[in-house]
């Protein structure tokens, strides 16, 4: 069964002209689609930082009040935080994932450790 | 007296076996191959795992539908129902009278309905956050559409029709719902061929795209580590949907369905106070209605209109459509790559062809490779998602040209 229309037909220059055209009308829509997004981004951006702004302005005083934190030692990637996994067992876990991804342990930042029950 | 004999030979007469070794010759043989074909696909699709949820469906369908006197499927009613000059053209009342279980099935398919809610699943899936983060991704999800156009045009060199060329070029989109979607509209006699094309060489991916990648890029390039790019906030999440269906719809009113539905599903899963809806759309509706399409589609398999040498000339364009699409992709993603002074690496390119998420793995995968500290998933997501939209606006194009 064979459908019946004017472009069935088509030619081998008409072809090629379709294809083209067809790739450049996906690139242009999905080009405008970018800039939309880029836009729209760019506006959530601004009114999240202006949000911020406003919350960090009276959070900075509390901060003058809190007590200081003790000193990180020099080089360190920030603290761990634990969630029942022991010291040691926690700094295994470590070493075996620096060892398996070929990095030195002093490159990767762990953030937190928890054991799944 | 009862004749036993005259029983048992009309029993043989009604038969099936009858049917296929009384005309053996006339097309009795056709149905033996169809079987054994659906039994391969059965095999694929259940020891191989080849896209299992869709091909084990799909074969199944085609034993069915080949089964002689099983009248579930009826190909001439079908074929009356697109003839122009028949009293039952586009006639679903004809088809409801005298159609077996899959010719309703096939009701579904051929109103574009199950392509659509498949669509609407898929939206309730998927997580456009990555493409929102890196928005310039949408090129590559464009770059990697390069497939369809060219296998379209290779298509018409073979002899195919306008209609026909796009129904097969689409199989470059690696998205079966936009596949069956097109077909269905342009090509409902390739629809078996196009739809069995376009889920195999999906399962293929891991195998189809690594040496394209390989062959083009740098091994330098392959070692690029890409910076974590914004958290996106939950509002444009929300927002998305919304202006995508808006914007694409009017730009191409022919990807209104397909867009419409997968936003609808994207809307669903983001908004947070429709959770139930998300929940039925990503898993009880996406399983009935897989299930539904794939019964019919692989009802459209039947011998006279599959065991042709277009069937032949699909698969061989299938693999050229999926090719050149990952290569297309894999060059923006070079160029982009050189635009960037070498901030993005190139093999998130391929991920443009859609088939979510699993192109997106094998970025990953040969990313890792190259370098195992590389962590491209999040990366290629992006293209991913973007190839959908590409394809659908492919597709877009390509019906509001032949359609």
């Amino acid at each position: 069964m064979i459908l019946a229309s004017a472009l069935d037909s088509i030619g081998i220059l008409d072809a090629a002209i379709v294809a083209l055209l067809g790739y450049v009308v996906v690139f242009f829509g999905l080009i405008l689609l970018m800039i939309v997004i880029m836009i729209m981004g760019k506006a959530f951006i601004s009114k999240d930082k202006k949000a911020s702004a406003k919350t960090v302005a009276p959070a900075a005083v509390k901060v003058e009040a809190a007590p200081v934190e003790a000193p990180t030692a020099p080089g360190t990637a920030g603290q761990l935080k634990t969630f029942d996994v022991p010291p040691k067992t926690a700094a295994m876990l470590m070493a075996i994932v620096a060892d398996k991804m070929g990095k030195p342990l002093n490159e990767l930042r762990f953030i937190s450790i928890k054991e799944v029950k | 007296m009862i004749n036993i004999g005259e029983i048992l030979l009309n029993l043989w007469n009604k038969s099936g076996f009858a049917a296929i070794f009384s005309g053996f010759t006339s097309g009795g043989w056709q149905y033996l191959v169809m079987l054994v074909i659906a039994c391969v696909l059965l095999y694929l699709g259940i020891v191989k795992k080849f896209e299992p949820l869709l091909l084990v469906g799909i074969a199944f369908g085609c034993l069915l539908s080949n089964l002689p006197m099983g009248g579930l499927y009826h190909q001439e009613l079908w074929t009356a129902f697109m003839d122009e000059s028949s009293e039952f053209y586009h006639s679903y009342g004809e088809i409801m009278r005298q159609g077996g279980l899959l010719d309703i099935f096939y009701i579904g398919v051929k109103t574009s309905l199950y392509p659509c809610l498949i669509f609407m699943g898929v939206g309730a899936m998927t997580d456009f956050g990555p493409l929102l983060s890196n928005p310039k991704s949408l090129l590559l999800g464009a770059a990697a559409q390069l497939g369809v156009f060219a296998a379209f045009f290779c298509a018409i060199l073979l002899g195919f029709t306008g209609s026909e060329a796009s129904s097969i070029g689409i199989i470059g989109g690696a998205d079966g719902p936009t596949a069956i979607f097109l077909t269905s509209k342009l090509a409902p006699h390739l629809l078996g061929a196009i739809a069995v094309a376009a889920y195999s060489y999906m399962a293929l991916i891991p195998l189809i795209q690594p040496p394209i990648m390989n062959a083009l890029t740098s091994a330098k390039d392959r070692k690029i580590k890409m910076v974590q790019t914004r958290v996106v906030s939950k509002t444009e999440k929300i927002v998305f949907p919304i202006l995508v269906t808006i914007f694409v719809a009017l730009l191409l009113p022919d990807t209104a369905p397909l867009i419409g539905c997968l936003m609808l599903g994207n809307l669903f899963k983001e908004t947070g106070c429709t959770d139930r809806l998300s929940d039925t759309v990503q898993n009880a509706m996406m399983n009935i209605i897989t299930i539904l399409l794939s019964t019919a589609v692989g009802a459209t398999m039947v011998g006279s209109t599959f065991l042709t040498a277009s069937t032949l000339k699909i698969v061989v364009l299938g693999v050229v459509a999926f090719g050149l699409s990952t290569a297309g992709g894999l060059l923006g993603g070079n160029v982009m790559c050189k635009l960037t002074g070498g901030k993005v690496n190139p093999l998130i390119g391929s991920a443009g062809v859609s088939a979510v998420p699993m192109a997106a793995r094998v970025s990953n995968v040969q990313g890792q490779k190259a370098n195992p500290s590389n962590f491209l998933l999040m990366h290629a997501m992006g293209p991913n998602v973007a190839g959908v939209i590409g394809s659908a606006i492919a597709a877009g194009f390509l019906l509001s040209v032949f359609g």
